[in-house]
């Protein structure tokens, strides 16, 4: 064990106090500088927070991007989501693949280079797209993509790398990305002109259960995807007893297609902040956190930057804007790579430096959440809202969209569209009219809420968005004619398999069973009672899973099958020959190479 | 019936517990058996194998984790439930590499005897035959086959909670989710000792005590009689 790696876990450790809770920033900082958590970082790791070392192996093996194995001084990761292997993947992987000499998973022989794929990293609208190290890269040609390997071989840094820098906020020094917001439509609520502590301030005037009755006048619902009241849950916060009470902002948008709340913490940071800071005030904390997904780690510079300015304004630290018994402040905890820890009590394990598994529900973040204290865990976009009410009041809010769904909601629109980006809309509005809007009159289907939603035809572009109806959390994945539905289907079941968590059985065993199943129906082998195959175990799954992602993974099977029946039956049919389920060959290899010679009973 | 008692209904029958039980504990105390294979008297619930999954008021909860509250409608033996909880056992089946035949745990094994008294000749699904599920016979006294590990967790909380040891954990994700012990590799650097209830809990035959094995002739077994559960509904008043 060398001295150096010694001192440089315990420096590290230290910093984050030894404090195991801490976990996530202590091994995602030496992923960072070792570019791997070694055997020995994992036992000087446990020795210095106080726990075993498999406490400290099960969270590294966890998140994809933390890592045992040694991985370059660059990991360019592609994005490869439904969206961009639409948009060229294959080939873009192909280019850095022959450029680099390597296959993807593997590092350049000097050390330098680790390629590596992930899934949507938000940025559907500008596919294809790639990290390199934390920077990200969009519509990226196979020019552009040979001239990044060519200046990275040269020894320039992932941050100096030659970019066109995007709209608004993404050119700012702070952010310097050449990602583009896109905001095709304004809304009165999120990109509305804001007014720096206006919302803020009106809050302070009230009294935490005002404000928390007005969010409920105003009948605001989670914009995560789940919808449910905020009102209600920050009641039920405020209600539970513990010492210390936590606001959570789920800022792990990870479900593919979603990127709306990226461009929410590039352009109105300040908002989310305020509501943050109002749900504080509201339910009694003193503490609030965002958790930003690893994939938006290009923004947490800028935002550790809003955050400090907000404390310069007094809108968080001690005595909130004159309030004297209102202390709030926040701190940006970071994800490693895992779509799972978007549920929040997943999330919650995160933050606590766990293994982003789900906790059992009872108990509620309400009642225990972070740290085992009362915790109310909300989407950027719904801090947003409620800033937003406070600050205009909850009837004019909920004038805004449908009676059940009121306000505004942000769509996030990639795929086969003339138009991509993010557009805020009323609710109430229907599909049909926001494919108008975004150029995707010809769509032959979309998936709307991402994997985990639904994928429907043109006879359902009537249907309306709104929680009642086609409810989502912002995704809208257009797929013109010429796209093999099945194929999407069977990408998003491996996007499950690879993100579940493993906890439960059904969601860990039943996806891949489903997709297996759909890989025979898709290779023609299929026959009908397939069909039912897939319904009987995609509806055990959903009702036995104990977490919202095994919940919703057979979404896209139980829910193309539905929309698109024609499309499983053509691939199907009677009377197919005997199909092995494994290859005796294959599976008497061992044997036969240990005999020395060929099976007797089965000729070759 | 004093004020803290809570009732409720399983299947119409009317079922009494106390705050803070969960459905399982009143379940088992009435004589109702409720099947399970992760839930382990003496260990926090984990609420992972989902076998114990119930009805409660119309919504899928698993009754090891779902407390009591009074008045609600719990539903446990219904065709429904029985299909899906036949088809997790399936699962577990196909998932590992499970030779009841030749495994010393047969005939005391939980899953075996839950696929027994679920009445499983062969499971549904396709066989997944995973190459990749090792054998630690490294400690001297125990020795872990990942090939039949259903990832229960039961013994990484004895370990932890009746052991204070904390030997097991799990690692990786998905598919891909593994039991660790706390050591580089090998069982045999932790400190395990074939006395700890880590040892005994495993409800399949994952970890097994060494230099012992097929100690009891068939016809003796745990399960040769009676299927799994008996001990519960004999409580039936």
């Amino acid at each position: 064990m060398s001295e150096n790696l010694e001192r440089i876990v315990t420096a590290v450790c230290e910093s984050f106090g030894n404090d195991r809770t801490r976990m996530m920033d202590i091994v995602r900082e030496l992923q960072e500088t070792q570019r791997h958590i070694s055997d020995d970082a994992m036992d000087l790791i446990a020795r210095q927070v106080g726990t075993y070392r498999v406490e400290v192996e099960s969270v590294v093996s966890f998140y994809t991007f933390l890592s045992k194995k040694q991985k370059g001084n660059i990991v360019i990761r592609l994005c490869d989501d439904i969206i961009d292997r639409m948009y060229g993947f294959e080939r873009l992987k192909q280019t850095f693949c022959d450029a680099l000499g390597i296959e993807v998973g593997e590092t350049t022989a000097d050390g330098l280079i680790t390629l590596e794929t992930t899934p949507c990293i938000g940025m559907c609208d500008q596919a294809p797209a790639i990290m390199v190290n934390d920077e990200i890269f969009t519509e990226l040609s196979r020019d552009a993509a040979i001239d990044i390997i060519d200046q990275l071989k040269a020894g320039v840094a992932p941050e100096r790398l030659l970019r066109k820098l995007g709209d608004g906020n993404n050119s700012c020094p702070l952010v310097s990305a050449a990602v583009s917001n896109n905001i095709r439509r304004r809304g009165e609520v999120i990109f509305a002109p804001l007014e720096c502590g206006r919302s803020l301030k009106k809050a302070l005037a009230m009294s935490p259960n005002e404000v928390i009755r007005d969010v409920k006048t105003a009948r605001l619902r989670g914009r995560g995807g789940a919808g449910f009241p905020t009102g209600m849950k920050w009641d039920f916060t405020r209600a539970a007893t513990g010492e210390k009470k936590y606001v959570v902002c789920n800022a792990d948008e990870g479900e593919p297609g979603t990127f709306k709340d990226r461009v929410i913490l590039t352009e109105r940071p300040e908002l989310l902040i305020e509501g943050m800071a109002i749900a504080g005030y509201a339910i009694g904390a003193q503490e609030g956190i965002i958790y930003l997904r690893a994939e938006y780690a290009y923004l947490r510079p800028f935002l550790e930057d809003v955050l400090q300015k907000a404390r310069n304004m007094n809108m968080l630290g001690s005595g909130v804007m004159g309030k004297q018994d209102f202390d709030f402040d926040i701190r940006i905890q970071m994800g490693a790579g895992a779509y799972v820890c978007g549920e929040e009590t997943a999330l919650i394990s995160s933050c606590e430096g766990l293994r982003g598994d789900p906790k059992n529900r009872p108990p509620f973040p309400a009642q225990k959440g972070y740290l085992n204290c009362p915790t109310s865990v909300n989407n950027v976009e719904t801090f947003c809202c409620v800033a937003r009410i406070v600050d205009q009041g909850a009837g004019w809010f909920s004038q805004i969209g449908s009676k059940g769904s009121t306000g505004t909601k942000l769509l996030s629109i990639g795929g086969d569209i003339r138009r991509p980006g993010v557009y805020e809309v009323p609710f109430g509005i229907t599909m049909r009219e926001v494919l108008d809007m975004a150029g995707g009159e010809n769509a032959a289907a979309v998936q709307v809420g991402g994997p985990s939603g639904q994928l429907i035809g043109p006879d359902m572009y009537d249907r309306i968005i709104c929680y009642d109806d086609l409810a989502t959390g912002g995704a809208l994945m257009v797929f013109g004619p010429e796209r093999d539905l099945l194929q999407v289907v069977e990408y998003f079941m491996d996007f499950f398999i690879e993100e579940s968590c493993g906890y439960c059985t059904p969601c860990r065993v039943g996806n891949v069973l489903l997709k297996d199943r759909l890989d025979k129906i898709i290779h023609g082998k299929g026959e009908p009672s397939d069909l039912v195959y897939l319904e009987e175990l995609g509806t055990s799954v959903k009702a036995t899973s104990r977490c919202g992602l095994g919940q919703t993974s057979p979404n896209p099977i139980l829910s193309s099958l539905k929309n698109f029946h024609a499309l499983y039956l053509a691939k199907v049919k009677e009377d197919q020959p005997f199909q092995p389920t494994f290859d005796i060959h294959q599976a008497l290899g061992t044997a036969k190479e240990i005999a020395g010679r060929p099976s007797m009973h089965f000729a070759e | 019936m004093n004020d803290t008692t809570i009732t409720f209904e399983i299947d119409g029958i009317e079922v009494h517990g106390r705050e803070g039980q969960t459905i399982m504990g009143a379940a088992d105390t009435a004589g109702i058996y409720i099947p399970r294979l992760c839930a382990f008297e003496g260990l926090p619930a984990f609420g992972s194998c989902r076998v114990c999954t119930v009805k409660v008021n119309g919504r899928f909860q698993s009754a090891c984790t779902q407390p009591v509250a009074e008045g609600i409608m719990v539903e446990n033996d219904t065709d429904e439930l029985l299909e899906f909880r036949r088809n997790i056992i399936d699962m577990l089946f196909v998932e590992g590499n499970h030779y009841c035949m030749f495994c010393e745990k047969s005939g005391n094994c939980e899953l075996q005897a839950l696929a027994y008294r679920f009445g499983i000749t062969a499971p549904k699904y396709p066989y997944m035959f995973p190459a990749d599920r090792n054998v630690d016979a490294s400690h001297k006294d125990v020795f872990i086959d990942h090939n039949r590990c259903i990832l229960c967790a039961r013994c990484v909380r004895a370990s932890r909670d009746l052991d204070g040891k904390n030997v097991f954990q799990f690692v990786g994700r998905g598919p891909g989710k593994r039991i660790a012990v706390n050591s580089r590799a090998n069982l045999a650097d932790t400190d395990l000792e074939v006395t700890d209830k880590a040892v005994e809990v495993c409800p399949v035959g994952a970890i097994l005590r060494k230099h012992v094995g097929y100690t009891v002739p068939i016809g003796q077994r745990t399960y040769d009689h009676e299927p799994i559960g008996s001990d519960i509904e004999a409580n039936k008043q």
